[in-house]
């Protein structure tokens, strides 16, 4: 495991470039380009916004300002989760000849689709972080946890990137059952919603292990408030077993991969 | 310190498949899990185990070119695919010391939407180069494959050859410590094919070492002085490059008739001198090639043609009794037909293949082939070199005072 992972390292260079690969391809055979780094994750924000329009009709509160752009900073965060999962779990059955033919650290597939998303999620960040600074929001010294948050979010979505893409490499439904599943854990994570909302209930949401960082990010962006350190410190051990396990599973498979697909 | 000039040691390497369907998808794993608990199935496991490669093992040192030859299914892919690393053996050790790039497809990492340039460092980074290291070579891939016009064009608009040029000017740029070619070779035109060739041998005399299969035999025999030859997985011969060609032709020959019956065969193929049978002549001699054909059902008149080749599977010279005056050859069933062919052995010295075909020249169709029929070797004072002897003198020998005289025309 150790040398796969100074493998990885000395590939570099390709990692890179396979990424940069994905990124342009996307762009080159759509006519909106650039604009699809927005679209996703602009309907999920839309829905959210939607969803507390509702929650605010029915509770009789008014609808504040930090609400929307806590909804928006949640929606981002999990349209790049989504379409990482999405996006990896056909990352390595997309590229038969380069598994079958040659050799290379085959994780840069799913690691390299986790990376092209990210570039989608940074377009759409900044976006925000535009409007943001249109409507005159407040830095704080809160915003430094955005990078930890962050961190975590990218090492929880590689980690179960490997599994998915080995796994839907062995069974081709795999593909299917993820998208089942990303459908409904919009549900199960606070997206469209705060884990406050559910008093005393809220410990059991926060054990799904997207709950913290994304609560945390909202937080610490636009209450500008510090995150909850036990869930927080939860999701972070839970992102790296993720991570680690994830590379070690991957590697154990890895041998049959070409037999395989 | 032998294992320091060793860069690749196969040590009896196994590879096992196995046949038929493997369940890829997760529902069908229900009913499997089913069978498998009611102890069906388990019977046939064994069965359907198909070993692809067994106990293979050889050494590659550094610097040497090293071939590989078998027929379809031998295995030749395989042990690649293992030796690369694309699969683990089942059995068995590989070792390799130092970098190593294969060029099992050209182009394989290329993608259609992308273009020449892009594809070049797409590819270059898949075969192990550094960015750094793929803008110095640009230059000269470019230069190489020849296609600097079409550098910003999609690969998708690339002609088979174009695409093919491509990629093996990019992993000719690559300087690995091993080189594996698996049938490169036989896309391009014969220029570019040439070119190859040339490049794969600036290679090896860069001090790397080159594993090469194709089944261009001649391409083989010109660039590996030693190979091994693959039946079903099994090394049946490792020795020089010519001998192991010879050996595949004729197991493959024989094979090949095996399988199928004819109305009309060559029956027998004997290669005498003036008294008796051999298989060593001087160069220059009388040599006489019988040739029996036997005949099981109805068949169209033919013809016997006889061809001989070097040991690079080069034509030397074919015949024909058509060429020589003789008339088709009518056959009835039951019957057995025999014609000699006498020929000076004009031959430089090596090694010789005949080979008979029965041919109808009207309307250009093979009735029966066996090729190689027999093996000559040749012998003569090295007066002559190449493939033939037309055995030079020299006639004048010494300084001149004047100039030789022009001719005018």
């Amino acid at each position: 495991m150790y040398k796969g992972i100074l493998e990885l390292i000395q590939r570099g260079d390709l990692l890179y470039i396979i990424t940069w690969r994905e990124i342009k391809i996307r762009y080159k055979q759509s006519v909106m380009g650039f604009l699809w780094a927005i679209l996703l994750p602009a309907v999920i924000v839309a829905a959210g916004v939607i969803v507390r329009y509702g929650m605010s009709a029915l509770s009789g509160k008014p609808i504040v300002a930090e609400e929307i752009a806590g909804v928006t900073v949640k929606g981002l965060v999990w349209a790049f989760f989504a379409s990482t999962m999405r996006f990896s779990s056909t990352s390595l059955i997309g590229n038969p000849n380069l598994i079958t033919k040659i050799y290379m650290p085959r994780a840069i597939f799913p690691i390299a689709a986790t990376l092209s998303q990210l570039f989608d999620f940074a377009i759409a960040s900044t976006c925000f972080g535009i409007a943001l600074l249109v409507i005159r929001f407040r830095v704080s010294w809160e915003l430094l946890w955005v990078p930890v948050l962050l961190a975590i979010v990218v090492a929880l979505a590689i980690g179960w990137a490997l599994i998915v893409s080995a796994a839907s490499l062995f069974f081709r439904d795999v593909k299917y059952l993820v998208e089942v599943v990303i459908t409904f854990a919009i549900f199960i994570t606070p997206v469209f919603y705060d884990v406050e909302m559910f008093g005393k209930w809220a410990n059991y949401l926060l054990v799904n292990p997207l709950a913290a960082p994304i609560e945390g990010l909202e937080k610490c962006i636009v209450y500008r408030s510090a995150p909850d350190l036990h869930w927080l410190a939860y999701s972070a051990a839970f992102a790296a077993i993720s991570l680690l396990g994830g590379f070690y599973l991957f590697k154990k498979w890895e041998p049959m991969f070409a037999e395989s697909i | 310190m032998g294992a320091k000039d060793t860069v690749l040691r196969v040590d009896d390497v196994s590879k096992k498949f196995i046949r038929g369907e493997i369940h890829d998808s997760l529902r069908d794993l229900v009913p499997a899990f089913f069978s498998r608990v009611t102890g069906r199935s388990r019977a046939d496991a064994a069965k359907r185990d198909f070993w692809a490669l067994r106990n293979v093992s050889f050494e590659l040192a550094r610097g040497e070119a090293f071939g590989i030859v078998g027929a379809n299914g031998a295995g030749k892919s395989t042990i690649l695919k293992l030796i690369s690393g694309v699969m683990s053996p089942t059995s068995g050790r590989i070792e390799v010391n130092g970098k190593l790039s294969a060029l099992i497809e050209v182009g394989a990492g290329f993608h259609p939407d992308l273009t020449g340039r892009e594809n070049i460092y797409l590819n270059g980074a898949i075969l192990g180069m550094t960015r750094a290291e793929i803008a110095q070579k640009f230059d000269s891939i470019v230069e190489f494959s020849g296609l600097a016009d079409f550098i910003d064009t999609p690969v998708k608009r690339y002609s088979t050859g174009m695409y093919a040029r491509l990629g093996f000017s990019v992993a000719a740029h690559v300087d690995p410590d091993i080189l594996i070619v698996d049938e490169v070779l036989s896309v391009g035109d014969i220029v570019f094919q040439n070119r190859c060739l040339e490049r794969m041998n600036a290679i090896i005399r860069g001090g790397a070492s080159v594993i090469f299969v194709s089944h261009n035999l001649r391409a083989i025999a010109e660039l590996c002085p030693r190979s091994i030859l693959l039946e079903r997985g099994k090394v049946v011969e490792a020795a020089s490059s010519s001998q192991v060609i010879r050996m595949y032709l004729e197991r493959s020959g024989a094979q090949a008739r095996e399988s199928e019956s004819k109305a009309v065969r060559v029956a027998q193929v004997r290669v005498r001198g003036v008294d008796h049978e051999n298989v060593a002549f001087e160069s220059g001699e009388k040599v006489y090639v019988d040739v029996e054909v036997e005949c099981a059902g109805e068949s169209e008149p033919f013809s016997v043609v006889l061809q001989a080749n070097d040991d690079r599977q080069y034509e030397i010279f074919h015949t024909s009794t058509e060429y020589l005056g003789f008339p088709p050859i009518a056959m009835k069933p039951g019957e057995r037909f025999a014609c000699t062919f006498e020929m000076d052995l004009n031959l430089a010295g090596g090694t010789y293949y005949f080979g008979i075909v029965l041919f109808r020249f009207n309307n250009e169709k093979v009735v029966d082939r066996l090729y190689p029929a027999a093996t000559i070797f040749v012998n003569s004072s090295p007066g002559a070199r190449g493939v033939m002897n037309p055995f030079p003198k020299v006639t004048a020998f010494g300084p001149v005072t004047a100039p030789m005289e022009r001719s005018v025309r």
